[in-house]
């Protein structure tokens, strides 16, 4: 067990918030044609309020503390949070499209001992990503401060969020990200709009898409060993719990509500009528979600993929019932490995804002699925 | 023999939890747990007291371990983390105006 793991099962253990997800603010320069967010401020917290939230997170032993938006850097005190952040000692990872990031911004950044930043390119074509953007010049602006902030020796990953506009460029992205000296990481999940909007999930790649993303070496290494049949669930599998959200992380956003994970829009508590580890504690919600066993999913439990599959119960909230499949990842498990879930085979009706590709259950092609 | 100083560096991610300390080096991402003791020495590492003294006052009448053994096995651990910037290392009592941020 690595270092990290050890610390994140002493913190489940000890009920510790290991990491927190603190968006500063919705508002951004940027209108991505997939993003989930209203941008208008809607009364966003103060410095001082986002100041005494930091406290109580650094008092509640969070360790891992990543500032994303909206886009952070349209908040004036941006550096005073991020180096109010650094006084508590918070590891801090920084989520941005990095556009309004110049030389001396990256400095700042390094010299404020920022552990990553995390930053959105669609494509390696200016045309393609400032499409996604609506922003002209953004592929640019974001690219050159790539460069500001790997010149500084900071560790940069870029997050390729894939859709069909962009599907076709995701290998131009990895030479991309090589040829900057940075990490480069896939997503290939198109969420809901977080006021339950769904038109936005028609953008998803389609199934034959993800499929050969998932066969493609270059992202996963061993094909063979990823896209492998799942191996039967033993006992300590139906006894744990699906993701970290509400157990070791959360969310917390502009107006302080809490959430169990950025994905999962459960209302939990707000930061501005209770205080952060009351609500982290005894919050109804977060209890909820804590109680969840996979033995206690009716449908995931009897799944072949259930130790496996990499299902979001915010995704699955989403779609009306946190203990029901989250269909985006039921596509997932089955594109990875041919054998289809025991949502598809139950042919349960799909709901409106799944992906629009129908996928064929392989009837007969598995035992375990029948 | 000379004394050796330490100091707690800035350039960190530091947060305790149960009875040891989460480290991470904001320079090459090392991350470290550190024990009881070592987070003691951690804690008493403000500059101006030598490592000997800090071995001495706080980990010989705190653990049950010799002076000698302490202090080889300090004088390792400050080595090391000084190596990746966690701590400042010096022979000469190390002076720093700004405050020592409080690890939580």
């Amino acid at each position: 067990m690595s270092l990290l793991a050890e610390m994140n099962h002493k913190a489940l253990k000890l009920g510790v918030p290991l990491s927190v997800h603190l968006d500063i603010t919705y508002r951004c320069n940027e209108r991505c044609v997939h993003c989930y967010l209203d941008h208008d401020d809607h009364g966003e917290m103060s410095t001082a309020e986002i100041k005494d939230v930091l406290n109580q997170l650094s008092e509640a032993r969070v360790f891992f503390l990543t500032l994303s938006g909206g886009e952070v850097l349209m908040r004036r005190d941006f550096f005073e949070i991020l180096e109010f952040s650094r006084r508590l000692l918070f590891n801090v990872k920084l989520k941005t499209n990095a556009g309004m990031i110049r030389e001396p911004e990256a400095r700042r950044i390094r010299e404020l001992g920022v552990a990553e930043v995390q930053i959105s390119v669609y494509s390696h074509r200016a045309a393609v990503h400032d499409a996604i953007t609506k922003l002209p010049g953004s592929w640019k602006r974001t690219t050159d401060a790539i460069r500001f902030l790997r010149s500084q020796g900071l560790k940069v990953t870029i997050a390729n969020v894939l859709m069909s506009a962009n599907w076709y460029d995701y290998s131009g992205v990895v030479a991309l990200a090589h040829e900057l000296g940075v990490t480069y990481t896939v997503d290939p999940t198109i969420t809901p709009k977080i006021d339950g909007d769904s038109s936005i999930v028609k953008l998803r790649i389609e199934g034959s898409e993800l499929n050969q993303l998932f066969h493609d070496p270059n992202l996963v290494g061993d094909v063979q060993e990823f896209c492998a049949p799942p191996p039967p669930p033993g006992e300590d599998v139906m006894e744990g719990y699906p993701c970290s959200a509400g157990h070791t992380s959360c969310y917390i956003s502009p107006y302080g509500d809490v959430f169990p994970c950025v994905q999962f829009p459960l209302p939990s508590g707000n930061v501005r009528k209770q205080r952060f580890l009351d609500i982290w504690q005894d919050s109804a919600q977060l209890r909820q979600v804590r109680s969840i066993r996979a033995k206690d999913l009716p449908t995931c439990s009897s799944c072949a993929h259930v130790g496996t599959c990499t299902r979001c119960p915010g995704l699955a909230y989403m779609e009306g019932n946190m203990l029901g499949p989250s269909t985006a990842d039921c596509q997932k498990s089955f594109q990875r490995t041919g054998v289809p879930t025991a949502n598809m085979v139950r042919g349960l009706p799909v709901p409106a804002m799944t992906p629009l590709v129908q996928i064929q259950p392989m009837w007969g092609t598995s035992a375990e699925a029948r | 023999m000379t004394e050796k100083y330490i100091m707690r560096s800035s350039a960190i991610a530091a947060r305790v939890l149960g009875d040891e300390m989460m480290i991470m080096s904001a320079t090459d991402s090392t991350f470290f747990i550190l024990d009881q003791v070592a987070t003691a020495i951690w804690q008493a590492a403000e500059g101006h007291t030598p490592l000997s003294e800090i071995v001495a006052k706080q980990i010989c009448q705190e653990f049950d371990v010799s002076l000698e053994t302490a202090l080889r096995d300090a004088e390792q651990f400050v080595e090391e983390l000084a190596g990746h910037g966690i701590l400042l290392l010096s022979n000469q009592p190390i002076r720093c105006s700004a405050q020592r941020p409080e690890v939580r």
